[in-house]
């Protein structure tokens, strides 16, 4: 997999899923969501993202829900990568599932300061910070993990089975 | 070395005589479930081609968060919802006639001991109650379940919280998990399961724990499981669908993190927002008035829920300020509610009896916020924005407490009524 370049985008510990994507928009269009991701811990956000830009969080980030919308939101808006200390696991497994590159890195959000511009490799398990030359080590991906990130998430595995015309294991 | 439960129901789904913590497995669930969330499920089957599910017999769908819809674009999603369950045959499909699926999914007997469930929602870590191991997963996993019958799972490792002592009056299972939370925080458990052990745990009612099961989720946890007992043995006469196998930790099992958590005297607690762990006792909580009161959800809508808050508020009236919201978690909890005069004391009180449902936990409808108001409420979570407003707050507690503050109009413990 290409490494991802993008600029960062800097948050905290405990980003939750009602505040990636509020409940009060679970019901709309995925084009109104986008308009409010975020926006209740950075207003600046849902304007001032561009599509390739990468988030670094800090611990526990996507607590909460299960709703995909939230990964799914920031899919649409073109995230290039997920980066936290840590993640909250139906988050993380969402995120895989979408295809979304995600890494675990100890030194997240410290490592980086808002509008630094990274290189993430989730296959080598570090990002390259350019604003300040340093590259930072990630937790690798378990391999099967990053099997189904590289082929762009589950519904691309799901097309392959109904094409084959079979189910694994039978 | 001896086994936890998540090791021991993991491996059997999976097909394995072993399985310990830290390795991936390909499990296959005894049932899986989803509310409105089918609708995701749907479309993510639409966009892989997917026009077979695995096992029509083994999918359990309900319609609760929007139930009955309050907008066009919820009616749509339950309309995508019972078209999917039509065009697969789907054998348990329950509409909005059951309640919360995580209420409806044991008293409709599909929890049960040595089980492993999946659902498109967090909380189905519920079922942990009965020993079964419940946990959430999103719309293109189900769908991908849907097709095969299987996931891949970590084997999580097991933090085991033994829980002994007599908590104080007023104290619920939700005072426990909130003291839990408080103690080790919000994190404590990610990726891994919990279970809880000890004389207290094995004395509290199937309500309590399933609120504690329930909230297993706000400390991170895969599943949260409590050793399934007499009490879960004697539920579950007449109500199971199929047969189980109920599955205990082994004495030498190894676990992640082993914790002692006294109780003794234990009063009851409040999460201050946007953190459930930010715990304190309602007694020394800073003066909080409040607009709202809310009792209900998978958290805390149960009977025993609803019994405590009508034995607070027989014979007083809700504050004059504020609305008191109540919404059974389920149709059988809201029949026997009305049975036991619980619905009455509500209205009598001036409270507002909604239909069984997810209501305004998660922001939907029934009772959202509005900017600058303050709720107190029996559900699990107190984040920005999840019950409306990102400019609301909401305290999180117990049905004693709800109801107490209700009254009082601030959020109080009910000895200080």
């Amino acid at each position: 997999m290409r490494e991802i370049q993008g600029h960062v985008w800097v948050f905290g510990d405990n980003i939750d899923t009602d505040v990636i994507a509020p409940g009060a928009y679970l019901d709309a269009p995925m084009d109104e969501t986008v308009k409010h991701v975020l926006e209740a811990v950075r207003p600046d956000f849902p304007c001032g993202f561009r599509p390739g830009d990468i988030i670094a969080a800090g611990a526990n980030f996507g607590c909460g829900s299960s709703r995909e919308t939230a990964p799914e939101a920031l899919k649409t808006m073109g995230v290039g990568a997920i980066i936290a200390r840590s993640f909250a696991r139906i988050f993380f497994r969402n995120a895989v599932a979408l295809g979304i590159p995600v890494l675990q890195v100890e030194r997240s959000p410290a490592a980086f300061s808002q509008g630094d511009i990274v290189r993430v490799n989730i296959e080598d398990a570090a990002v390259l910070n350019l604003a300040t030359d340093e590259t930072i080590d990630g937790i690798p991906l378990y391999k099967d993990i990053l099997d189904i990130i590289r082929v762009g998430g589950v519904i691309p595995l799901m097309k392959e089975i109904v094409e084959a015309g079979r189910k694994p294991g039978s | 070395m001896g086994a936890t439960m998540a090791e021991k129901i993991l491996a059997r789904a999976s097909g394995r005589a072993d399985a310990g913590a830290g390795d991936y497995v390909t499990a296959r669930p005894d049932f899986v479930m989803c509310g409105e969330s089918a609708a995701g499920v749907y479309v993510r089957m639409a966009q892989a081609g997917v026009d077979t599910v695995w096992d029509s017999d083994r999918i359990v769908l309900f319609l609760d968060h929007y139930s009955p819809a309050p907008s066009v674009r919820s009616a749509n999603i339950q309309k995508m919802v019972r078209e999917f369950a039509r065009r697969f045959g789907i054998k348990h499909f329950y509409g909005e006639r059951a309640g919360i699926c995580h209420q409806a999914i044991p008293e409709l007997g599909f929890a049960a001991p040595g089980r492993l469930i999946l659902g498109t929602d967090s909380h189905a870590t519920t079922y942990g109650a009965f020993g079964c191991a419940g946990t959430g997963i999103g719309f293109a996993e189900m769908a991908y379940v849907f097709l095969t019958g299987e996931l891949w799972l970590k084997v999580p490792g097991t933090i085991k919280f033994i829980i002994s002592g007599t908590p104080g009056r007023y104290t619920m299972g939700k005072d426990i998990i909130l003291h839990i939370a408080g103690r080790f925080g919000a994190e404590a458990a990610q990726y891994r399961s919990v279970e809880f052990h000890g004389p207290a745990a094995g004395a509290l009612p199937l309500s309590s724990r399933m609120t504690m099961a329930n909230m297993s989720v706000e400390i991170g946890a895969k599943f949260g499981l409590f050793l399934p007992d007499e009490s879960v043995f004697s539920y579950l006469e007449g109500r199971v669908k199929g047969d189980f196998k109920p599955v205990f930790p082994d004495p030498d099992a190894l676990y992640d993190e082993v914790h002692e958590v006294d109780i003794e005297g234990l009063t009851p607690r409040v999460a201050r927002p946007p953190r459930v762990d930010d715990v304190v006792p309602v007694d020394e909580l800073e003066d909080v008035s409040i607009d709202q009161a809310y009792l209900g959800s998978c958290t805390n809508g149960r009977l025993d829920d609803l019994a405590a808050a009508a034995e607070v508020l027989r014979g007083r009236k809700v504050h004059e300020r504020v609305r008191l919201i109540v919404t059974p978690a389920s149709y059988e909890v809201y029949r026997e509610a009305m049975e036991h005069g619980i619905l009455a004391a509500m209205i009598d009180a001036g409270g507002c009896v909604c239909h069984p449902g997810c209501g305004a936990c998660f922001g939907g409808h029934m009772g959202v916020l509005a900017p600058g108001e303050t709720c107190v409420s029996t559900t699990n979570r107190n984040f920005v924005g999840r019950m409306g407003s990102p400019e609301a707050r909401i305290f999180l507690a117990n049905p004693y407490v709800v109801a107490a503050s209700a009254v009082a109009g601030r959020i109080v413990n009910p000895d200080a009524l």
